[in-house]
Parts: structure tokens; C-alpha cells; sequence
């Protein structure tokens, strides 16, 4: 079971408060009428589904309602960070395959630390909007 | 003291039993005795009880082989009473109490005569691994006669069949530190913690804490080892910060270091907890401990060496023998031989020594083993074989020989002429596996140390293994690791370590171990007698080999086909020999072959303990209405709706007899029809929306439009996935120009709140508008029907004038001298006013209504009257006329759907995607069946051919189906493939009693098809 932090209630939480939504940062088209129906079942149907990092959106459903972002190791569950809506993840698959090779993720190597979004990683991308 | 009460394998003295309570318990009808501090496993070896079961597939005769966990063929039905019956226990688990009642799990009609027992002696080659699927499936049609009798026969356990007397709890804990186990490496660990400052909680599943200190022949600070467990656990018991947790086994690993815990706090009392006080305490807890660092000193399980008939009752672990002499003054034999790969084994012949019985030989599978314990074993006389192993254990119900031969392990065969050794016991030993079952709940895969000969386990961040769990048996490093281990953790926790003063442990010279798994045989395995891998599912090195002929390579499609590490057992002996055989014949390494993977839970759990209090009444939440005890009062029968209980429908008692639901409901609809009826619509979602731009998000949430909505009216709106499809339906109503009330269905409520709250905070966070939960604020009451308006005339101030209250608006007022909100909205079809009051005043207004309604044959009415009422007016339930794959097209609703509203609304682009424009859809219709006394099943599949050959084209299903009183017809809504294009067409509903009904496809509106009932 998560232990997921609420970067609006500012709180790690045990999972049961909470809802999965899918994959985060799906944008809906702003001219609906102007897409292929390709274009629009891509929107409405089509998701990734990767092995490792993924952001994905969640609510804080019997707590403060908020809905936020979280970035997920896939692989082992671990949470890297947790961000508002509007904000952008500091962790990214791109981001960590520069550094150490933890983008192509193996099983044991991984960890299951919940970490919520540290104040300083929040306060680096506060006010920057998707 | 009858002869049936000697216990003829107790000592004289040792063990840590307390010899002065003597227990008497009962053991497949017959009573014997034992002592405090016993388990049932010690208690029936001290009895000399050598066959406690028979086994799962070829019914053999089994013994105790282990003595903790590990245990696979003691599995006892433990419990004198029906609504005590327990499956499945380890009788090497179970304390013993006084009066304990058990049976074998296994062994029908009874474990000593068994009438399965031929398939054990004949069936070697008869029932290979999946024998039962590849004999009794065909013909189909019989497995389940065949399958009645397989389970009989092989069974394991039952579940009682009246009520549990006792209640469970569930416990959220909190830690620092979280050690599981307390050997010598966790009491190490718990107390480097404890000392540091850290909150700790040590969990150990064992009656008593100290683990193999309990049982050990080494000195620690020159005294027994058990007193070193005694001293720490007393300092350990006396520090705030330390939680002790015995009797309490860590089930699963679940993620971010959420770790079950079952502790058992009265199965060691009675077989249901004891009262105390008048009062009976919980029997077990589950704590949910959210831990920040996890240690895992789980230890270490020996692995049995496999060899013929090694399932022979007489066969045990060499740890075991150990065991159950030292700590419970058991000896399970008088004439031991003792097969070993490796010198800890030779503390279990010095043990039977010691005991003052009969060592007839340790056969050690090494050319020339040297270690200390070996040479002490020497210089006592006792004959040490070496080179060679235990070929074959001789006997029937019990071992009373063993073949034993000179092999070479590496080109797997016997080198030797074999040597039979008249014996009564068999002990092996085949290495020691770490036991990582928890690390495997990660999700972390073992890896393989070859120095160790065992999988040792990979840990994710925040969990530490120490110990034997990694592969560290020697006793003082074991300390050490326990020690270095949480210092680690506390390091990660950023605490302060304050490292403890290691015991004195005197060091023993300990000669390599050899890697032993399967011993060859002067046969080839699939000849050679039964080499038994998993003992509990009855798994041999020949099913094994078998397997991987019939192409089985990985190890866990073995498992699958094999059955191997199944059921309750989850491969603790078995999956590492098992793996070792695969390898052997597939000529690979065992780490090439796979690795070995657990699932939680580590042992079996009884329900009770997982539901804890969330059972029976409390299993789920009931919400009830403000006006609930009306209806109980009112002998209303109720339907669960979500979770909300609602009237069904009202019976009444006609000339002495309780009507029927047929008659209710039919008396019911006509009152509503005829007079006017009351409904109890409180359980309707209601959602306050506030804001400057409410009316907008209107529009965009709904098909239809809102921007012209005035005050005082209401609308019905349809909910809209972006996929088109229908979500919920509803009426808001404008209760002033930035504030709206919206309605949705019962089960709806709570995802259509969170579904606007989804699209504002994510997609449109610029429009200033706010939701909020009013459904439990607001009480709703409908009177409806002709008599509907002169009713409630009487206690309102409203005007009720139809030319000032129109249908479709809402005034407020007041209704019998409170303040209300009426709105004119119908789901019936008549008259209908809706009357939304604070809920505490709900039941006044209620009791008023009813006061003034007698002289109009005023008529509560349930659920059940409202469906047909709804139906015969083609009102749609959205959740059941649609599915989530109907638009609003497909419900013929186009003048719902507001194609030329600016913003594109949520599913709007959706309704003209190629596959929502396709004509033969499946589109809501009436159906009217040919004969009106048929009511349709709702969800018949509906066919337009039905001499159309099976299987036949489905061209839809029944949604709704309902009698009408008022048409005196049974009538039904569906959809159907362009159903909208074949009004009068004829269809058919083939039945699953071979009937066919014909129905003719008609339009929803079933009812004043012009609405004039409700516009008057």
C-alpha cells in the first residue's frame, strides 16, 4: 500500500485517501472540432505505459479533494516526487537516463522510499505553469 | 494413568516445558497428554504419534518432518465445536492448550487405514504431474462427479459453518524500526536500536522469543544461549520506545514499508479467546505497522536432503531432532541415522546422543569432513560414513532402515555397494536456505550466492537483512551483522547509533559444505523409489524430471505444471531442491534455470484476522434517511442502493395476509396514477454550485444548454464522458445567477463531484466556480399524482397556481412552517412536486403530509413503483438503460444534445467520430411483448432471427422490464441494433428454459405520450 505524500496537504498519507486518475499531463485539445478522429482517439484512448518513470495524476479523494501529480517508478513502486497541478516534474525518464542509468531501471537496484516533492524541489518550480 | 496417557519420547528432564502443568488434548479421537510449553507437534512425538497425516495426492502416510513454519505435512483441523473449526494449522505452530481437539487435515475415511492408499503404492507411474487434468477432464461433463470425490480424498481443511464467537482487530502502528525475527541477529539489531533511541517494534512468530539461541549447543558469554535472549529481551520489555511482538508473524510486505503483522493473542489460551472479566478479548490483531526502515532476520530454513521414500514417516529435519530435543525434552526415535552435506547437521547427532539414545550413523555426503563437531561426534564412537548418503529410507508406516551407499554427488550416481543400517529415524540436512520471503513481497528478485549455496535476498531502499536471512549462520558474525545491519538503518533514519557490546561467543571450527540436493539411486529416478521434493503437494524429483522432458525449462512453468511450492506451503522446503533437480536435468546452473519467488502471505491467515471488525454489519457502511424509521415503522421492505438502504416497497396487510410485491407495487402505481403518492427521494445526489462562472461550466459539463436558464427554473441535463458516452443524468435547478443546485443519480453522486471537480481543477482552473456536497443537508420529498397540488396546498404558503408555478420551476416558501425548496419536476409523469427541506425537519413535513393526505389516499410508495412509473414514461436510469457504451443519440435524445453551443462540451467532438455515426448502433427502444402477460427478463438477449442457426447474431438486450398495473401489460425498454429505424418491426428473446418470446419494437413512451399528466 502507498504511502503517498499530498503536496497540498503537505502530508504523507496512506493510499486508501486517495483515487488514481491515470497518466498525468494529457492535454485536451483547445480546438476539439479541428481534430482527425485519429487525433481525437489518440486523445481519448491512447496511453504509454512504461517500464520505470511515469507522472500520473491522483486526488486526495476523502482528504482535501485536490487533484496532484505523482512520478512513479513502475518497476518498483517507489514514488519520486509529488507535484500540483500546473507544475512541472523535476523527475523525468529523459532526466534520470543522463545521469545513472536509472531510467532503464532493474528490479532489485530500485528503491521503495516514498519521497514527497522536498521543499526545495517545490519551491524551484512553484509559479511555473504547464 | 492409562497407558495411553505415557508420553514413552520425553526425557526425564530438559527442554523448556513446564513439566509441573500437565495438558490433556485430543488428537484424531484419541486423548493423550503433554505439557505447557508444548506445540501439538512436540506433544503427538513425545506420544510417539509417528502418522499425523496422509498426504495430498498419493494419500502416503506422513509424519512431523520440521518444527516451526516450515512444517508441510502436519496441517491439523484444530477445533472441538463447529463454530471453532480452523484448517490447515501447523501442528508444529499451535501451542498446546488443555482440551485441544484436533484432526489430520488429510486422510479420508481415516489417517491410519486409508482407502486411498493403493494410489500411493501403485501409482507411481499412474499419476504423474497433471494427472487429473489429463484423466478426469474427459468427458467434461463428469469432472464434476470425479472432482467431488478428488477433493474428499484429497482436501485440504475446512471452513466452520456456523458463526465465529470471536472478534479480531486491526492496529495502525508506527516505527522506526521494524526488526522481524528474534534470533540472534534481530535481538542484536533490536537492541543496537532500542539503546540508540529509535521507536522499535520486534516481531517474532514462535512462542517464545530468542530463536535458535532457544535450541543452540553453543555458549554465548560462557552460559546457554537462551539466557543471553533472556537477559536482552528483559531490557528490551523495560524500554518505552520498544514494542515486543510475540506470537506475532510479518505476513506480507506491502510497498513503502507497510508490513502485515498477525499476532495471535489467545490460540495459545483456547481454541476461542478466553474471557476475562466477563469480557472476551479480540483473538488476533492485525498491525498495519508503517514502518520507516524494515530489518529482516528471518533466519535461515534447512533444506531435506531428497532420497527414496524420504517421506516415511521417521524422516526429519536435522534442526528439527535438534529442536524438539533441547527445547521440549522430545527425542522422535531411538535409532538415528543421519544424512548430512555439511557440519551444522552433527549438533542433532550429538543432541540424540546426549539424550542417551542410539546414533546409529552419520552418513556424510563429504570424502573427508574435519570439522569440530565432526571430530567431537568421532571421538564419542559414533560411526561416520563418509562420501556416501541415505539412499532410501525402508518401511511402511514408518522408517525402520536406511540404505545407504558411497555416491559421487557431481556425476550423480552411486559408487558404492549399498548397506542397509537398521534405524527408526532419518535425519538430513541439505544446507540452510536464508528465509526471504519478505524481500521477495518487494518485488526484488533473489540472487544466488554459490558460497552459501542458497538465494540470498536482493533488498529494496529502507530494508536490511541481517543473519541467517542473508546467508550469515555462523552464531557470533550472525550477532555482529544484526548489530552493523542496524546501525545502517538507523544511519538512514539520520539517528544517532549507539552500538552494543557483543556477547562472548566461543569460536567453532567449521569444515565447506558440499552442495546436496537430490542423492542418485542405483535407479533411474523415474524407477527409483518416490524421491519427495514438496512433500505437502506431493511433488517427487521425478515429476520434476518429467517436466522438464515434456519441455517445461523455466523454473516457473515447472512450478505450474508440477504444483511444486503451491498452497500453504509456498516452497519452503521444497522449491530450492526442486529448482536443483531442474538444473541437473536440464544441464544448467540453478541460478540459469530462474529464481524463487514469494507471495504473501508467509503462512496461512484466517479470515477473521484480515477482516478484523469489518464484518457482518460494519463489512460495509449503511446510510440511512432522514425518514428511515418512518419506513421501518411503516413495514417497508428495502433495497440497497449504493450504500444507501431505500424503501423497495410497502406492503400492506389485505383480509389477514402481507401482500405480495407484485400487489404492493401494483397498488402503488395505480395510487400515484389515481390519487398521489409519496416518494422518499432523499438518497438523490445534490451538489451546490457557486461562482461567476457556474453557468458556464454548465455548458461545458452538460450536453445541453444552461447560459439562458433563469431563476426559479429547473433542467434536465445529460453528463457526458469525452468519449460521448452517457455518464449521469439530472436536473439543476437556478437558484439565483451564480447559483446553481445540481441533481444526480443516488449512485452517481460522489464520481459526478468528483468528476467536476477533475475537469476544474485540471482543465478549466481559470473559471471561478466551487462544488460542494449537499446531499445529507437536504431531505427530499415527492408528492406526485392528480391530488398531488390540493395536498400540499394545505401546509404551504406557496402559491401553487399553475400559471405562477409552472412545471419545470422551483420556489421557495414555506412547507408545514419550515422553510422549503419545491421544485415542479416529475419523474412519474403526473403532478409532481419535489419538497426539499433541512433534514431535521424532514420527518415533520412527512408526518404533516401524511396527516393531511388521508382524505387523498395519500400512498408511500418504494423504489420498486418508482422504476415502473419512470419506465412506462420512458425515463432512463443512466447505469442501467445505458452502460457506458450509449450516447445520447443512441437514447434518442437529440433534444438533450446542444449541437450549436460555443464551447465544445464534454463529448461533444466524440458524437461524430465514424463509430458514433455508424446507423446500426444499438439505439434504446420499447419493447411490447406479443403475449401482455410475459414480463421480460431484464438483460435477455434479443435476436431478430430465432430460426437462425446457433450460435445466433445478438442484436441487443433488455434493460428494463417492469409489469404495469396501468396497462395491464408486461412492457420493457431495450436496446437494439438501429432500433430507431424498425418501430412495428418483430424481434425474439430466446430463453434459457428453451422458450422464445416475440416482442414488438415500439417507442419509450409507453404513457401520455404528450406529458399533459404532468404539465397540468
Amino acid at each position: 500500500m502507498f504511502h503517498i505524500y499530498c503536496p497540498y496537504c503537505e502530508e504523507l498519507r496512506e493510499e486508501e485517501e486517495f483515487h488514481p486518475k491515470g497518466e498525468a499531463h494529457i492535454v485536451r485539445p483547445k480546438d476539439p472540432e479541428a481534430c482527425t478522429d485519429e487525433e481525437w482517439g489518440d486523445y481519448l484512448f491512447f496511453r504509454d505505459n512504461p517500464r520505470g518513470i511515469h507522472h500520473e495524476l491522483w486526488v486526495h479523494a476523502v482528504g482535501c479533494r485536490k487533484f496532484f501529480n505523482v512520478t512513479r517508478n513502475t518497476v518498483t513502486y517507489e514514488i519520486l516526487e509529488t507535484y500540483k497541478i500546473g507544475e512541472r516534474p523535476t523527475v523525468t525518464a529523459e532526466h534520470l537516463a543522463g545521469g545513472d542509468k536509472q531510467g532503464n531501471v532493474q528490479v532489485a537496484s530500485g528503491g521503495q522510499q516514498t519521497v514527497g516533492a522536498s521543499g526545495a524541489a517545490v519551491a524551484s518550480v512553484k509559479g511555473e505553469r504547464a | 494413568m492409562s497407558k495411553s496417557l505415557k508420553q514413552p519420547n520425553r526425557l526425564k528432564e530438559g527442554g523448556r516445558i513446564d513439566r509441573s502443568r500437565k495438558l490433556s488434548f485430543t488428537f484424531n479421537g484419541q486423548r493423550y497428554q503433554g505439557h505447557a510449553g508444548d506445540t501439538l507437534a512436540s506433544a503427538l512425538l513425545a506420544n510417539g504419534v509417528d502418522i499425523v497425516n496422509r498426504s495430498f495426492k498419493y494419500s502416503r502416510p506422513r509424519g512431523i518432518v520440521a518444527a516451526g513454519a516450515e512444517e508441510p505435512n502436519a496441517l491439523i483441523q484444530l477445533g472441538s465445536t463447529e463454530a471453532a473449526q480452523v484448517p490447515n494449522v501447523r501442528a508444529t505452530q499451535q501451542a498446546l492448550f488443555d482440551g485441544l481437539v484436533a484432526r489430520s487435515t488429510n486422510g479420508w475415511p481415516n489417517v491410519q487405514h486409508d482407502l486411498m492408499g493403493w494410489v500411493g503404492k501403485v501409482g507411481g507411474r499412474f499419476m504423474p504431474p497433471g494427472f487429473y487434468y489429463k484423466t478426469f477432464m474427459a468427458p467434461a461433463s463428469m469432472w464434476m462427479t470425479y472432482e467431488k470425490y478428488i477433493r474428499k480424498s484429497a482436501g485440504l481443511g475446512r471452513s466452520p459453518m456456523e458463526r465465529d464467537p470471536d472478534s479480531y482487530d486491526h492496529l495502525n502502528q508506527h516505527c522506526d524500526l521494524l526488526v522481524i525475527g528474534a534470533g540472534p541477529a534481530g535481538l542484536a539489531a533490536a537492541l543496537t536500536a532500542a539503546r540508540s533511541g529509535a521507536r522499535v517494534i520486534l516481531a517474532d512468530e514462535q512462542e517464545e522469543m530468542g530463536g535458535s539461541l532457544l535450541d543452540s549447543r553453543e555458549l554465548v558469554d560462557n552460559q546457554p544461549a537462551a539466557q543471553w535472549a533472556e537477559r536482552v529481551l528483559k531490557e528490551l520489555a523495560g524500554l518505552d520506545n520498544v514494542t515486543l511482538l510475540a506470537r506475532t508473524t510479518a505476513n506480507g510486505y506491502h510497498d513503502h514499508h507497510f508490513v502485515t503483522l498477525h499476532e495471535r493473542r489467545t490460540e495459545h489460551l483456547g481454541e476461542t479467546a478466553p474471557l476475562v472479566n466477563g469480557h472476551r478479548p479480540s483473538r488476533s490483531r492485525m498491525h498495519r505497522v508503517r514502518a520507516g526502515q524494515v530489518l529482516l532476520a528471518t533466519g535461515a530454513h534447512e533444506r531435506p536432503l531428497v532420497y527414496g521414500n524420504n517421506d516415511l514417516p521417521g524422516n526429519l529435519l536435522a534442526g528439527a531432532v535438534s529442536t524438539y530435543i533441547r527445547r521440549y525434552g522430545v527425542v522422535p526415535g531411538h535409532k538415528l541415522v543421519l544424512s548430512t552435506s555439511n557440519d551444522y547437521a552433527y549438533r542433532a547427532a550429538l543432541d540424540w546422543l546426549d539424550a542417551g539414545r542410539e546414533v546409529v550413523a552419520i552418513v556424510d555426503a563429504r570424502p573427508a569432513p574435519n570439522g569440530e563437531w565432526v571430530e567431537q561426534a568421532r571421538a564419542r564412537g559414533i560411526r561416520i560414513i563418509e562420501g556416501a548418503a541415505v539412499l532410501e529410507a525402508k518401511g511402511a508406516s514408518r522408517v525402520n532402515g536406511a540404505r545407504v551407499a558411497t555416491i559421487d554427488a557431481g556425476a550423480f550416481k552411486v559408487t558404492g555397494q549399498a548397506e542397509t543400517l537398521d534405524c527408526d529415524t532419518i535425519a538430513s540436512s541439505g544446507g540452510y536456505s536464508p528465509v526471504i520471503h519478505l524481500a521477495s513481497h518487494t518485488g526484488a528478485r533473489p540472487t544466488w550466492n554459490e558460497e552459501i549455496l542458497g538465494f540470498v535476498p536482493s533488498l529494496v531502499k529502507g530494508v536490511h537483512a541481517a543473519g541467517s536471512a542473508r546467508g550469515i549462520h555462523d552464531l557470533a558474525a550472525g550477532m555482529a551483522d544484526g548489530v552493523a545491519m542496524a546501525a545502517q538503518a538507523l544511519e538512514a533514519l539520520n539517528r544517532p547509533v549507539q552500538a552494543i557490546e557483543l556477547p562472548q561467543v566461543e569460536a567453532r571450527r567449521e569444515g565447506a559444505a558440499c552442495a546436496l540436493y537430490q542423492i542418485p539411486h542405483e535407479k533411474p529416478t523415474l524407477r527409483a523409489p518416490k524421491q519427495f521434493v514438496d512433500l505437502q503437494n506431493d511433488v517427487t524429483a521425478a515429476g520434476i524430471e518429467l517436466a522438464t522432458r515434456e519441455g517445461f525449462e523455466s523454473i516457473e512453468h515447472v512450478k505450474r505444471y508440477t504444483a511444486m511450492g503451491f498452497g500453504t506451503d509456498q516452497g519452503k522446503l521444497g522449491n530450492i531442491n526442486g529448482m536443483a533437480i531442474a538444473a541437473r536435468c536440464l544441464n544448467r546452473s540453478i541460478p540459469e534455470v530462474g529464481t524463487t519467488v514469494f507471495r504473501p502471505n508467509y503462512t496461512p491467515v484466517t479470515f477473521g484476522a484480515i477482516v478484523g471488525r469489518h464484518c457482518r454489519e460494519l463489512f460495509d457502511p449503511e446510510r440511512y434517511t432522514a425518514l428511515h424509521q418512518w419506513h421501518v415503522e411503516n413495514g417497508a421492505e428495502f433495497e440497497d442502493v449504493g450504500q444507501w438502504k431505500r424503501p423497495w416497497y410497502f406492503p400492506q396487510t389485505v383480509n389477514g395476509k402481507k401482500e405480495s410485491m407484485h400487489e404492493a407495487v401494483a397498488r402503488e402505481c395505480l395510487a400515484v396514477r389515481e390519487k398521489v403518492g409519496i416518494l422518499d427521494a432523499s438518497t438523490l445526489g445534490k451538489i451546490d454550485i457557486q461562482g461567476p462562472d457556474a453557468r458556464e461550466f454548465l455548458n461545458r459539463v452538460y450536453t445541453n444548454k444552461w447560459l439562458k436558464l433563469e431563476v426559479g427554473r429547473v433542467r434536465y441535463g445529460l453528463m457526458c464522458k469525452d468519449d460521448g458516452m452517457l455518464m449521469d443524468d439530472g436536473t439543476t435547478s437556478c437558484l439565483g445567477e451564480n447559483h446553481f443546485l445540481m441533481t444526480t443519480t443516488t449512485g452517481g453522486a460522489a464520481g459526478v463531484l468528483e468528476w467536476l471537480e477533475l475537469w476544474h481543477q485540471t482543465e478549466w482552473p481559470e473559471l471561478d466556480v466551487t462544488f460542494t456536497s449537499v446531499t445529507d443537508h437536504w431531505a427530499t420529498m415527492t408528492v406526485t399524482g392528480p391530488e398531488a397540488r390540493k395536498l400540499l396546498a394545505e401546509i404551504t404558503d406557496i402559491d401553487l397556481d399553475r400559471s405562477a408555478f409552472k412545471f419545470m420551476d422551483w420556489r421557495e416558501g414555506n412547507v408545514a412552517g419550515v422553510p422549503a425548496r419545491v421544485f415542479r419536476i416529475s419523474f412519474t409523469g403526473e403532478l409532481a412536486y419535489e419538497i426539499n427541506v433541512q433534514a431535521n425537519y424532514a420527518m415533520h413535513v412527512w408526518k404533516t403530509l401524511f396527516e393531511h393526505g388521508d382524505k387523498y389516499g395519500l400512498t408511500p410508495y418504494g423504489t420498486e413503483t418508482m422504476h415502473v412509473l419512470r419506465a412506462e414514461k420512458g425515463f432512463i436510469i443512466a447505469g442501467q438503460d445505458s452502460d457506458g457504451s450509449v450516447t445520447p443519440e443512441d437514447l434518442g435524445m437529440q433534444w438533450a444534445v446542444g449541437y450549436d453551443k460555443p464551447y465544445s462540451w464534454i463529448g461533444k467532438r466524440a458524437l461524430s467520430r465514424s463509430d458514433t455515426r455508424r446507423t446500426d448502433r444499438k439505439q434504446l427502444v420499447g419493447l411490447k411483448p406479443k403475449d401482455p402477460t410475459v414480463v421480460l427478463e431484464e438483460g435477455a438477449q434479443i435476436v431478430f432471427d430465432p430460426d437462425h442457426a446457433i450460435p445466433m447474431p445478438m442484436v441487443g438486450h433488455v434493460t428494463s422490464s417492469y409489469y404495469s398495473p396501468t396497462l395491464g401489460s408486461g412492457f420493457a425498454l431495450a436496446v437494439v441494433k438501429g432500433g430507431h429505424q424498425r418501430m412495428g418491426e418483430t424481434v425474439y428473446l430466446p430463453m434459457a428454459d428453451g422458450k422464445t418470446h416475440a416482442a414488438e419494437i415500439v417507442g419509450t413512451i409507453f404513457y401520455d405520450p404528450k406529458g399533459e399528466r404532468q404539465n397540468v
